[in-house]
């Protein structure tokens, strides 16, 4: 007699349990809609613009046509410097907090300064730049974009570097002690090899983060109309153009705006699917 | 419980199990050990010898102390803060726990295989060349021959001669212990740490690893810590039979299982209890 289940408790569940999936349904459909949305009308909106002149060009003055060369020459510069600052900076950083400084007092308050760096608004960031570089120098110019670039980029890269080196397995920590490894060499050969993969995903993911980023460029490269590749100078970017040209009255600079902005788009999605690709072959 | 007799004193001259009427040699001598975890005392007032070219299992249930004791060994626990070892470990004459003693050439000649394995990640090659590398400054054709002779005496030499390049990681568990000891043989230790090496093995795989270091006590003196009494008693010459952080009873494998002496070893081999 008792085997079998009470029929009224069994459907409740069975509604229950089909509200729930559809309500989770629902809400995933609501949130990836909006991307949907911003996609469609970014190819919508900007691949009219995209032409060969495009990469060629330099931004236009009002009212003639042009292209986008030298704000992805700036943008590419300046994205690659931060890297180059903030890469290193950023392994030992997370290498110390995850191999050296596990149980110091210091590291926990390293790891915290980090998590709220990682969290910063950007604005912040570009305000304490130009104060500390912009200021003194005089003038805007590239390094000043490029530093504060790097400030987004180090805590990102501490972050993932710190979680992939904290995934290798104390076995293997212990595997390489157990041969006589000093723990230098066990890091260098041993942990950052198993955990490659997983710290260059965050480099990636970094250069995607930081080649969006408007505010922290505004208050340190601003922008520059020609061709610069001197970077003790105002240097263009691609955000900082498509903010300008976006809010222009003309038509031609709007045009462009989205045809950036697509740029950037699909340029952050290539690089988010190469993250994700690296992280999932081993 | 029965807590009357300690632990059994062995005398030097009497005789090893198998027919061996060679003299006992001391390799490692452990003389007063004890290990904290923290505060709390892991290891209780340890004395026990491990002779050389014979092998000494430790058994014991869950928690007595044998990987620990295991791990004293090679100092493992300096890995890790909070951990500490007061008392003797003197190998050939040296005290291990000693200030100032150079962990990384200790370890060197104490090599240690896991209950995982755990190849690194990088070629099957690599594995053994890596280790050899860190201490001799040999040529390729050299450092050739000695990653040969430590797969084949891993008998894993047949198995992988044609893809010594491929990721150690991708082959069997099995496999993957077997590069493992290479690894450690290849790095011309004289005492080989084996920390419950089959517990993650099918039986096939396990047979090959006892049979492995049955071969290797001819040149090396080996310990091994197993939950499987039957694995004990078919590698060992020689058993610890730990409970509760202290080494209960020490002697001939084949008297241990035998005559043991001590009420608590007795109920543990016959599965009254752990």
């Amino acid at each position: 007699m008792s085997a079998l289940p009470n029929p009224a408790i069994y459907r409740s569940r069975f509604r229950r349990n089909r509200i729930a999936v559809t309500l989770g349904y629902a809400s995933a459909v609501f949130g990836v809609g909006w991307i949907a949305i911003i996609l469609a009308i970014l190819v919508y909106k900007g691949i009219g613009g995209l032409s060969l002149d495009v990469f060629t060009q330099m931004t236009p003055p009002p009212g003639s046509a042009g292209g986008l060369l030298n704000a992805i020459a700036g943008s590419a510069i300046m994205t690659v410097l931060a890297v180059l600052i903030g890469t290193p900076v950023g392994v030992l950083a997370g290498t110390y907090l995850s191999e050296f400084g596990k149980h110091d007092r210091i590291a926990a308050i390293v790891r915290f300064v980090n998590d709220i760096l990682l969290s910063a608004p950007s604005v912040v960031v570009g305000l304490f730049v130009y104060e500390i570089m912009v200021a003194p120098m005089g003038h805007f110019s590239g390094y000043a974009g490029a530093v504060a670039l790097a400030v987004i980029v180090i805590p990102v890269v501490v972050r993932t570097t710190e979680d992939m080196l904290n995934l290798v397995p104390d076995t293997m920590r212990e595997a390489a002690a157990s041969i006589g490894l000093p723990r230098s060499h066990m890091i260098i050969h041993i942990a950052y090899r198993a955990a490659r993969a997983g710290i260059v995903t965050g480099i990636l993911l970094a250069i995607a983060r930081v080649s969006g980023e408007t505010a922290p460029l505004l208050f340190t490269a601003l922008n520059n109309q020609f061709w610069s590749m001197n970077m003790n100078a105002p240097m263009p970017s691609l955000p900082v153009v498509i903010f300008q040209f976006a809010l222009s009255p003309y038509a031609e600079w709007q045009k462009l705006a989205w045809t950036g902005a697509l740029i950037i788009t699909v340029t952050v999605l290539g690089l988010s699917i190469l993250a994700r690709t690296l992280t999932h072959r081993r | 419980m029965d807590v009357s007799v300690k632990s059994v004193p062995l005398s030097v001259d009497m005789p090893a199990q198998a027919g061996s009427t060679a003299k006992l040699e001391e390799k490692i001598s452990i003389r007063n050990l004890e290990f904290f975890y923290g505060e709390s005392r892991a290891l209780k007032k340890i004395d026990l010898p491990l002779y050389a070219k014979k092998v000494t299992a430790f058994i014991g249930p869950s928690g007595c102390g044998k990987s620990t004791l295991l791990r004293v060994l090679n100092r493992m626990y300096d890995l890790y803060p909070g951990q500490r070892a007061t008392g003797e470990v003197v190998l050939d004459g040296e005290n291990l726990l000693a200030p100032g003693l150079d962990i990384n050439l200790l370890r060197a000649r104490v090599g240690m295989v896991f209950q995982k394995p755990t190849p690194f990640p990088m070629s099957i090659y690599e594995n053994i060349a890596f280790g050899i590398r860190l201490y001799e400054d040999l040529p390729k054709a050299e450092i050739d021959n000695r990653v040969e002779s430590a797969l084949r005496r891993a008998a894993l030499w047949e198995e992988v001669k044609d893809k010594l390049n491929a990721g150690g990681q991708a082959l069997s568990g099995g496999q993957q212990q077997r590069l493992c000891i290479a690894r450690t043989v290849a790095v011309r230790p004289e005492v080989i740490l084996f920390d419950e090496p089959c517990s993650a093995l099918d039986p096939i795989s396990t047979a090959k690893i006892e049979e492995l270091i049955d071969e290797l006590k001819q040149d090396y003196t080996i310990v091994i810590v197993t939950h499987n009494m039957q694995q004990a008693a078919r590698v060992s010459d020689f058993t610890t039979f730990m409970y509760l952080g202290e080494v209960v009873e020490f002697g001939p494998t084949a008297t241990i299982f035998t005559a043991p002496t001590d009420k608590r070893t007795q109920d543990y081999i016959t599965g009254r209890f752990g």
